[in-house]
Order: C-alpha cells, then structure tokens, then sequence
C-alpha cells in the first residue's frame, strides 16, 4: 500500500524524505515502479514553484530541478542543451521527464546527465550550501537527497559542445551509447577536455583516457585517433536488451571518432 | 486504502471523482471516471496508448499520479467527436486505414491533434516525430502518417 505525501516547499518535502519514502518529480521513473508494485511505502512530492525556474547569470544558466525537456527546447537561450533534449524520450515524455530526475535515471537513461557532466555541471541540493561537482553527486545519487537546482556554466563558444546518442530505433530509442563532449580551444589547441560516456557504465562517467589525449592537442586526425582507440580502455559498460557489453566497448571508437570528426569541422 | 477527492475538466466538461492513493491517471480515468479511450498497453511510458493532453500538452496517463490533475483540464480521444461529427483526423484514420486492431489509435490521435494543433502544415519529418512516442504493432506506420498528412492544410509540406 502507497501513501502520497504532498508538500508545499521542497524543504519540508526533504524533510520528510526517509528510507521508506521515495520522491516523485515528473514521474517517467518513479511511476514505473510504482505501476509494477516495487515503489516504496511512501512517495513523497511537493507543489514548490520555485524548482521550474530557469535563471541566467552571466555565464552560469540555473536550471530548477523540475524543468522539463521540452521546456529546454522551448527556451533560446539554451539551445547548446536542443541536441541533447531532443534525444530524450518521445514527445510525452520530454513533457514531464526532470532535468533532476535525469540525475538519477538508472541505464540506460540519462542522455541528458551525460551532457551536463561534461558541461561541468554543478547541483544545488535542498538544505545545503554550496552546490557539489555532478561528478561527485553521481557516485553516491542513490542517497543524494533533493536536488533544488542544477548550474551550468554556458559554453563560451557553442561550437565547443558536442553530442552523440546512438539508439536502434529512430527517432525515439534508449542509448546504446551516449557521448557528450566541451572541447575549448586557445590558439586551435584544446584546453580542459571534459569528455562524458552514457550507458558505459552504472551511470555517466567521465573517460579520463580520451581526456588525456586531448588536451593540449589540435584536433587533428592523429589525435582523433588516438581518442578513439583509447576510447574504451577501463570501461565495463553493461549488458542489456539492446546491446551487449562487448558491442558497446567495441563500437564506442567509432561513435568517438564520428563525434570528433565533426567538431573539428564546426 | 485512502480515497482522494479530485476536481478536473474532462474534455471541456467539470468532473469530480475518488481516485484510491497511489492510482494512476489512467486507472483513474478508465475506472473511477469511465472514459474508456486511453488505453492499457505497457505500464512503463514505453508505448504511448495511455496518451492524453494535460493543460494541452502531452502526457502519459499512466506515468501520471491521478491526484496531480486537480484543478486542470485532461483531454482525452473521447473528448475528439463532437457529438456525431468526427474529428477530421479520426475519418482520416479510417480512409487511410491507420487502424487495424486499433489498440494504439486513441493515442495516435491524441498525438496527432496535439501536432495539428501546433503546428497545422507539419513536413513529414514533424509528423514522424510527433506520433514517436505511440508505438503501434499492426498497420505500421505508414498509413498513420499518410492520414495524419491528408489532414494537414494542403496535405501538409512534403
């Protein structure tokens, strides 16, 4: 038996979070569970106005935890995120799906976390101060707590951000794999590579092998290469209806490349 | 277990019921309201059967909690038919024969509306895109599309 609990500010709402309850936000996740009898005794949810806000701050563009998909795509100003939420989902879904719940989507969700990692995200929790790294927030989501807020430092240049999402079915599919990359560049040599792999692992990950071969480098076809062929070192991504972990290893190079490629040309 | 009292607007008309705790938009909508267009296919979000519009924007009734619609307006395939005229859509589904078993077409047409409604000459591609999250197992896809294209001003842009 579910009990709903309905909160009028998100911190009463994390307040009452515990080990029984589990939070709802746009539902595309928890209603799932909830639809086979695995949800927890206790949903917990809140009617608070401020997790749609979007706020833009000079560089940093602040994302309420409860912003949609398709609000993304509605917005101008975020159109460096249009690739990505594009990608997400059909069109029901990117109505209700959360750029919080995102956070926590398990695989082979989460297209949209991969490019926030590499984007250099940071998540403002309910309760707390200063807003931690997602890297750090993706090692240990599963007691998280409440995201209040997501900020995103805007690329300076859009042509530094790429995505790539590879799905079977087209145009609605979940990943096979994800690749998300911000690649700023100072004098035609890139500086601070932030690469991010989705559905390669138990949630995004950032590949610190092709990191490496990038920067300092131009992005020519010698280091795209390299990128590609480092590309699948240390990983061991999971095996799942739609591809196996061989498969995802094995063709992750290429989609590397192909993403490479093409920012190199923008 | 608890029942909630909810008030919401079904295809224009005020309505009020008691969903149980927990019940899902579309439980609520087949069983406890009697609006038996939205369909049971996955569960899951996966196939679009459950398609309704919320405040005019798409949603899956089943990955919605039925108390959350208080006070707003849900749109249904039901809701599509104004007395004995057909939408323009539902007699374009059955020229084109979009629907064979017809287990996907309430929210086929819900999707499509939404798209018209929009976005009244869509290209191909937007047609394609808007009917994505409707899967449907029988016809395939192509009689839909065509059908949803006649419909569009001028057969749509091509």
């Amino acid at each position: 038996m579910t009990t709903v609990e309905t909160y009028p500010t998100l911190a009463d709402a994390a307040r009452a979070l515990g080990p029984d309850a589990a939070y709802l936000a746009g539902g595309t996740l928890l209603m799932r569970e909830l639809n086979a009898g695995r949800a927890a005794a206790r949903i917990i949810r809140t009617t608070d106005p401020s997790l749609a806000q979007i706020r833009s701050t000079g560089d940093t563009v602040t994302l309420g935890a409860a912003v949609t998909m398709a609000r993304i795509l509605n917005e101008r100003d975020l159109d460096f995120l249009h690739p990505v939420a594009r990608r997400v989902g059909g069109p029901q879904v990117r109505n209700m799906a959360t750029v919080a719940g995102n956070l926590f989507a398990p695989h082979p969700y989460g297209d949209l976390t991969t490019a926030l990692l590499a984007l250099g995200a940071r998540v403002v929790m309910a309760g707390q101060g200063s807003p931690r790294p997602l890297d750090d927030l993706l090692r240990d989501r599963d007691r998280a707590g409440l995201v209040a807020a997501i900020e995103l430092p805007r690329p300076r240049d859009p042509r530094s951000f790429g995505f790539l999402k590879v799905s079977r079915v087209h145009p609605k599919g979940a990943s096979v794999l994800a690749i998300a990359a911000l690649l700023p560049r100072e004098g035609g040599r890139i500086r601070g590579a932030r690469v991010a792999l989705g559905a390669m692992g138990p949630h995004p990950l950032r590949s610190a092998a092709i990191e490496r071969v990038l920067d300092g480098q131009n992005l020519d076809a010698a280091t795209i290469d390299r990128a590609a062929a480092v590309a699948a070192e240390g990983l061991d991504p999971p095996t799942d209806a739609l591809a196996s972990a061989w498969y995802r290893k094995t063709v992750l190079g290429v989609h590397v490349k192909r993403l490479l490629e093409r920012m190199g040309q923008g | 277990m608890a029942k909630k009292p909810v008030s919401f607007t079904l295809n224009g008309s005020p309505r009020s019921a008691f969903t149980d705790e927990g019940a899902n938009l579309l439980d609520f909508l087949r069983r406890g309201v009697g609006d038996l267009s939205p369909k049971y296919g996955c569960g899951q979000g996966t196939c679009g059967a459950c398609t309704v519009t919320i405040d005019g924007e798409l949603h899956l009734a089943c990955l919605t909690l039925a108390e959350t619609i208080e006070g707003r307006a849900v749109g249904t395939a039901a809701g599509l038919a104004k007395g004995a005229t057909l939408d323009p859509l539902q007699e374009a589904f059955m020229d084109h024969f979009a629907a064979q078993c017809g287990y996907c077409t309430p929210g086929m047409l819900v999707a499509a509306r939404a798209l018209l409604d929009r976005d009244p000459r869509p290209t191909r591609e937007a047609v394609i895109e808007a009917i994505s999250g409707n899967l449907c197992r029988c016809t395939g896809y192509e009689p839909i599309i065509q059908a949803i294209l006649s419909v569009a001003e001028g057969g749509g842009r091509r």
